[in-house]
């Protein structure tokens, strides 16, 4: 039996019909149209598929779709504003964070919502919350680069606002 | 792979899940909570419920506070109640002061990663019952007591009495574990837990979390729990009957790590023969017994 489901993403309203077994992941990919989350493992281990759930960073493939009716959802599609990367992107870019791409989206959600709390995190943190993920390429050390950078972007213009 | 189809019912007080649980519980109607174990098991298809029944909606399932206990007779004076949608992430700060607040938050930095404990519940890891689940060998070392409530009523189980396998407990297929209650240690004692796996955040492939008091300079009332190496946590009786009493020392400390070594019955899995995991609960435990006596350990020194 299909549910019928208010999905709100990156503010937008999608109002779909699921079948409960379907993963948020694939809902946000397959109904809602936004690819820019991926879905590598579909069983929790990897990360590319990270989403930003009420302010948390989750795996959306360990998240029926149906579980997040009336949830504010986040992917990567709404980091940019328009041509305006955001910080993280523009880091990941400058600090050559990616090479094939495929975990990128997973990890910028990641870090965005570590950004977002109130204190920065410190290097044994941010190490820590960045082992969550799988990266193959490029390896994790230019991802650490490119988030401590945006970090520091981040929070001297929250300072300064 | 995709889950099998099953009905999905979403609750939202403690009596609707439980009559809906009833309903459904001869169809291998299950609990979801944070869903962190049981998601990847469904989309394995180890597991195929028919009906899913979601409590996070269902009010006052997030308590997490101190209460008295309710068991006459008990040392622990209160208890630390943990409800049955308390996040693992509750725990990244210490909630309690004293020796149990900064172990839990220690415990739980070993669990999965950093997204995975923003959803996943620590009564859902008892519930899940894995060997190699942190929060199973605190509840197992600590005897917490299990609540567990159906629309027959309610039954609270000790921590032996639990856990009875391999993601086995004994839960009725009507019964929600609706809290774990954990005694809150005295402030004299000293907690030290250690993990070993192979990467960070993966399973852990033997722990160990060490309680004991010092009086008059002897250890007394210690307790020993291994887990991930047994098909469930339990305290070490005899590695324990070691302890007890003796004046902490290195040389003690080593061979009570070599009794409880000798003492566990490791699960036989490919590549991991029983002999390594016997060695890494002697490690293992050697640790934990050092955390618990030395600076990094938890509670008074």
């Amino acid at each position: 039996m299909k549910h019928p489901i208010t999905l709100t993403i990156n503010g937008h309203r999608h109002d779909v019909e699921v079948e409960p077994r379907r993963t948020l992941a694939d809902v946000i990919r397959e109904e809602c149209r936004l690819t820019g989350t991926h879905v590598g493992c579909e069983h929790g281990v990897c990360g590319a598929c990270t989403v930003i759930v009420d302010g948390d960073p989750v795996r959306a493939c360990l998240v029926f779709a149906v579980q997040a009716e009336g949830a504010q959802i986040r992917t990567v599609e709404g980091l940019a504003q328009g041509a305006q990367l955001h910080p993280l992107q523009q880091a990941f870019i400058d600090h050559h964070a990616l090479q094939c791409g495929f975990c990128t989206a997973g990890f910028l959600m990641l870090s965005t919502a570590l950004l977002e709390r109130p204190a920065p995190p410190d290097d044994v943190e941010l190490q820590e919350a960045l082992s969550s993920n799988l990266c193959r390429c490029t390896g994790y050390k230019n991802i650490l680069l490119a988030v401590r950078a945006a970090s520091k972007v981040m929070h001297a213009t929250s300072e300064a606002a | 792979m995709r889950s099998v189809a099953f009905q999905y019912h979403a609750p939202r007080s403690l009596d609707e899940a439980l009559v809906t649980l009833a309903q459904v519980a001869a169809e291998d109607g299950r609990i979801i909570a944070g869903g962190q174990s049981l998601v990847p098991t469904m989309a394995f298809r180890f597991v195929r419920p028919g009906h899913l029944v979601d409590i996070n909606r269902v009010a006052g399932l997030d308590r997490l506070h101190a209460e008295a206990s309710t068991v006459p007779g008990r040392t622990a004076a209160s208890e630390l109640v943990i409800g049955a949608t308390v996040r693992h992430a509750a725990f990244h700060r210490p909630v309690l002061a004293g020796p149990l607040g900064p172990l839990l938050t220690e415990v739980a930095s070993h669990i999965a990663h950093y997204p995975i404990r923003m959803r996943g519940t620590f009564c859902g890891s008892l519930a899940h019952a894995d060997p190699a689940s942190e929060w199973c060998l605190v509840a197992s070392t600590l005897d917490a007591r299990l609540v567990l409530r159906s629309v027959r009523g309610e039954r609270i189980l000790e921590a032996d009495e639990f856990f009875t396998g391999v993601m086995s407990t004994a839960i009725e297929p009507d019964e929600l574990l609706v809290e774990a209650r954990i005694p809150i240690p005295n402030p004299g004692v000293r907690l030290g837990f250690d993990e070993f796996s192979r990467r960070r955040g993966d399973f852990a492939l033997a722990m160990a979390l060490v309680s004991l008091e010092c009086v008059d300079g002897r250890v007394r009332s210690p307790r020993i729990g291994v887990s991930g190496v047994e098909d469930r946590p339990r305290r070490i009786a005899e590695a324990e009957a070691l302890l007890d009493g003796r004046i902490p020392a290195d040389d003690l400390f080593r061979a009570v790590a070599r009794a409880a070594a000798a003492a566990v019955d490791p699960l036989e899995q490919p590549q991991l023969p029983a002999i390594y995991r016997r060695e890494l609960v002697e490690s293992s435990v050697r640790r934990a017994l050092e955390r618990a006596w030395g600076p990094t350990g938890h509670g008074a020194r």
